[in-house]
């Protein structure tokens, strides 16, 4: 009767509580690929499809023969027997910790034989982190250092050993990365704490599959990408200490949005007179991350042509001496209202949005279709009317970056459009949108066609400095 | 002896987990029930004498925007002649030889004219799913919609696309659909899309 009533309690639970756990995953890293896999709960032990495993890392194949389960990796072969724990791999025995499992001809094993199986059908090194289920093949780990930069306004400066792409979360006090995909170790302390008031100190976590750096802070701060996605900078908004508290209306976009605003000089230290001189533009590579804008061909993503034309014209803007910041450098998702927020915190002398198209030939040039009648509510300024009182700037913008496309024989054309961000923006704003020679879409992301272009979008911005640099002061 | 707590509990926690069983398989029921079909009536074709309206059709080659003048068959509601008028510009564009093309299966499903001066224009999934995405090729056809309401039908000073009756952001990733048009604004932009380059 007892052990009746436990099942009872026990299938009344399963009820209950079921739905609302987390999926299990594990993440396999390697120099082929970095994939996630679900993890699967067999006889309350954790198991995952060995076919699924090794798919992504070369040619494999699995045959069923009654309750056997021979597998061929490459030049690998291996045989596993349905409710048994002895298997054969490469020519010997190995032994599971628990039964193998064939289900409907998939082959499940314990996650915890993961590592020793891959280790011996691979032929190579495996290290695996069971309590955060992640599996490294070979030497893919991603190192990081992470220092204080004492030049004010203070900044964390983290070194990646490789490229990485976190998404990027903040709350008060607190930002977080999370690497789904990068192969990030924990540095030699998983908690950093650095001489710094602002930014206190920084805490590494590995569960379910994934990394997670949190950083603690007093100060409202965003993460800014550079090196190739190999430098991330965490610190207050650009100009927090830099602008003069007049010099920019206040802006908030309408919902709560994940990148704050600045939060005014007093909040990042007192010696504005040390910070860097302000940006006079800002470049923002539409789309990114899981927003892959238009697909141009069936490999080429606009967010791609976006970011390397964008990267471009930093270049070019800051060989002129225009001081620029890169809204994006690496594959991630920002929001419209993101974008703005970050750029009215900057207060730039011109907001440069790039788009592509495989629509047309040359260079068109957007300036904002902004309806007029926002409430302005003293220094708070309408979140979709922002652009109104500088309409003719950015007008003036594009026509002196149209007439240096034209002396380089661009093709140009300049319109308005309803096209967000460029609504939300308190300073001069212009899209550019560039389309590919003559029609052929391949060539619109090759440094040889957008290079020419950049330069001559940058030489109409210098050739606008006086005028864009009056309206700011 | 089992102690009486024991029992209660089990019997509790019986009787929820029946209980949300239950509710799980009504719901699950619910949900699996096929669609009945639409009862509204549908209108039938317009038909009788025609009138000459003029069409603001969107052309890829060179992206402008063209002024077309062309005869349909209007009802004599308001609303139903706006409705009527787009109806006609998206059977050019769903032509295979159209020169700006949409996909198959973009309809108007409604447009609302909401005093004072306000035009809703309710696209269907398909449309703004299937749209080729651009800041430009969207623009000519949003655009080329407002314009030729505007044109056709007195009064109208601001704009509205949904989609599906609901707000979306963009219709294909770029041209802002959060936001009501000021038709006054449009018909500069539409001056400017007619000027070949």
């Amino acid at each position: 009767m007892r052990v009746a009533m436990a099942v009872l309690l026990a299938i009344a639970s399963v009820v209950l509580l079921s739905g609302s756990s987390e999926e299990k995953r594990v993440s396999i890293y390697s120099t082929i690929a970095n994939y996630s896999l679900p993890v699967l709960e067999r006889n309350r032990l954790d198991y995952v499809g060995l076919l699924e495993v090794l798919e992504p890392l070369g040619t494999v194949s699995g045959r069923v023969n009654a309750d056997h389960w021979r597998l061929r990796y490459n030049d690998a072969d291996a045989e596993f027997t349905a409710g048994k724990r002895v298997a054969r791999t490469r020519g010997t025995d190995f032994y599971l910790s628990a039964n193998f499992i064939l289900e409907g001809g998939r082959g499940l094993v314990p996650l915890a034989d993961l590592s020793s199986l891959l280790s011996r059908v691979l032929g190579g090194p495996v290290t695996f982190n069971p309590s955060a289920r992640r599996l490294f093949v070979g030497s893919v780990a991603i190192h990081f250092t992470a220092q204080i930069s004492n030049v004010a306004p203070p900044k964390l400066i983290m070194n990646f050993s490789g490229p990485v792409n976190p998404s990027i979360a903040t709350e008060p006090g607190k930002l977080r990365m999370t690497f789904s995909h990068d192969p990030v170790v924990a540095p030699g302390s998983p908690k950093l704490t650095f001489n710094s008031t602002a930014i206190t100190s920084a805490s590494f976590l590995e569960s379910n599959g994934e990394a997670e750096v949190v950083i603690s802070s007093t100060v409202p701060v965003l993460a800014s990408f550079s090196n190739n996605g190999r430098t991330i900078t965490v610190g207050p908004p650009p100009t927090a200490a830099a602008t003069p508290a007049t010099a920019a209306p206040a802006l908030q976009p309408p919902a709560l949005a994940p990148v704050p605003v600045a939060a005014g000089p007093a909040s990042v230290g007192n010696a504005p007179v040390a910070a860097a001189a302000p940006y006079f533009a800002v470049v923002d590579a539409s789309h990114g991350g899981e927003e892959r804008g238009a697909a141009l061909t069936e490999q080429l993503a606009e967010k791609d042509v976006t970011l390397a034309f964008a990267r471009l014209l930093r270049q070019e803007l800051d060989n002129r001496g225009l001081r620029t910041l890169l809204l994006r450098d690496a594959d991630t998702t920002l929001t419209l209202d993101q974008r703005a927020a970050m750029t009215n915190s900057a207060s730039p002398a011109i907001y440069l949005s790039v788009h592509a198209a495989s629509q047309g030939t040359g260079v068109r040039l957007y300036t904002g279709l902004t309806a007029s009648g926002g409430e302005n509510i003293g220094a708070f300024v309408d979140w979709d009317t922002a652009q109104a009182p500088f309409q003719a700037l950015s007008d003036a913008a594009a026509t002196s970056v149209a007439a240096a496309l034209h002396g380089k024989q661009v093709a140009v054309r300049t319109l308005t459009a309803p096209l967000r961000p460029l609504n939300n923006i308190a300073t001069a704003a212009v899209a550019i949108e560039i389309a590919p020679p003559a029609s052929d879409v391949a060539k619109l992301n090759s440094a040889a066609y957008q290079q020419p272009i950049a330069a001559a979008v940058a030489a109409g911005v210098a050739d606008a400095r006086d005028r864009l640099q009056a309206a700011r002061k | 002896m089992i102690p009486r707590q024991l029992i209660l509990g089990a019997v509790v926690m019986i009787i929820l987990a029946l209980g949300m069983s239950f509710y799980a398989w009504h719901m699950r029921g619910g949900a699996s029930q096929p669609e009945t079909a639409s009862t509204q009536p549908v209108a039938p074709p317009v038909s009788g004498p025609t009138e000459a309206v003029t069409l603001y059709v969107a052309y890829d080659d060179g992206g402008f925007l063209r002024a077309q003048s062309a005869r349909i068959p209007l009802p004599a509601g308001r609303q139903e002649r706006a409705e009527e008028l787009l109806r006609a510009l998206l059977n050019i564009y769903l032509d295979k030889s159209s020169p700006h093309v949409l996909a198959a299966g973009s309809e108007v499903r409604d447009v609302y004219l909401v005093d004072p001066g306000l035009a809703v224009i309710d696209l269907n999934a398909a449309f703004a799913d299937g749209h080729r995405s651009g800041v430009l090729i969207e623009e000519l056809t949003v655009v080329s919609l407002v314009e030729t309401l505007s044109a056709n039908i007195p009064g109208i000073a601001r704009a509205r696309i949904l989609v599906d009756g609901k707000e979306r952001d963009t219709l294909a990733g770029h041209l802002d659909l959060t936001n009501f048009y000021d038709v006054a604004a449009f018909s500069q932009l539409a001056l400017q899309l007619q000027s070949e380059r």
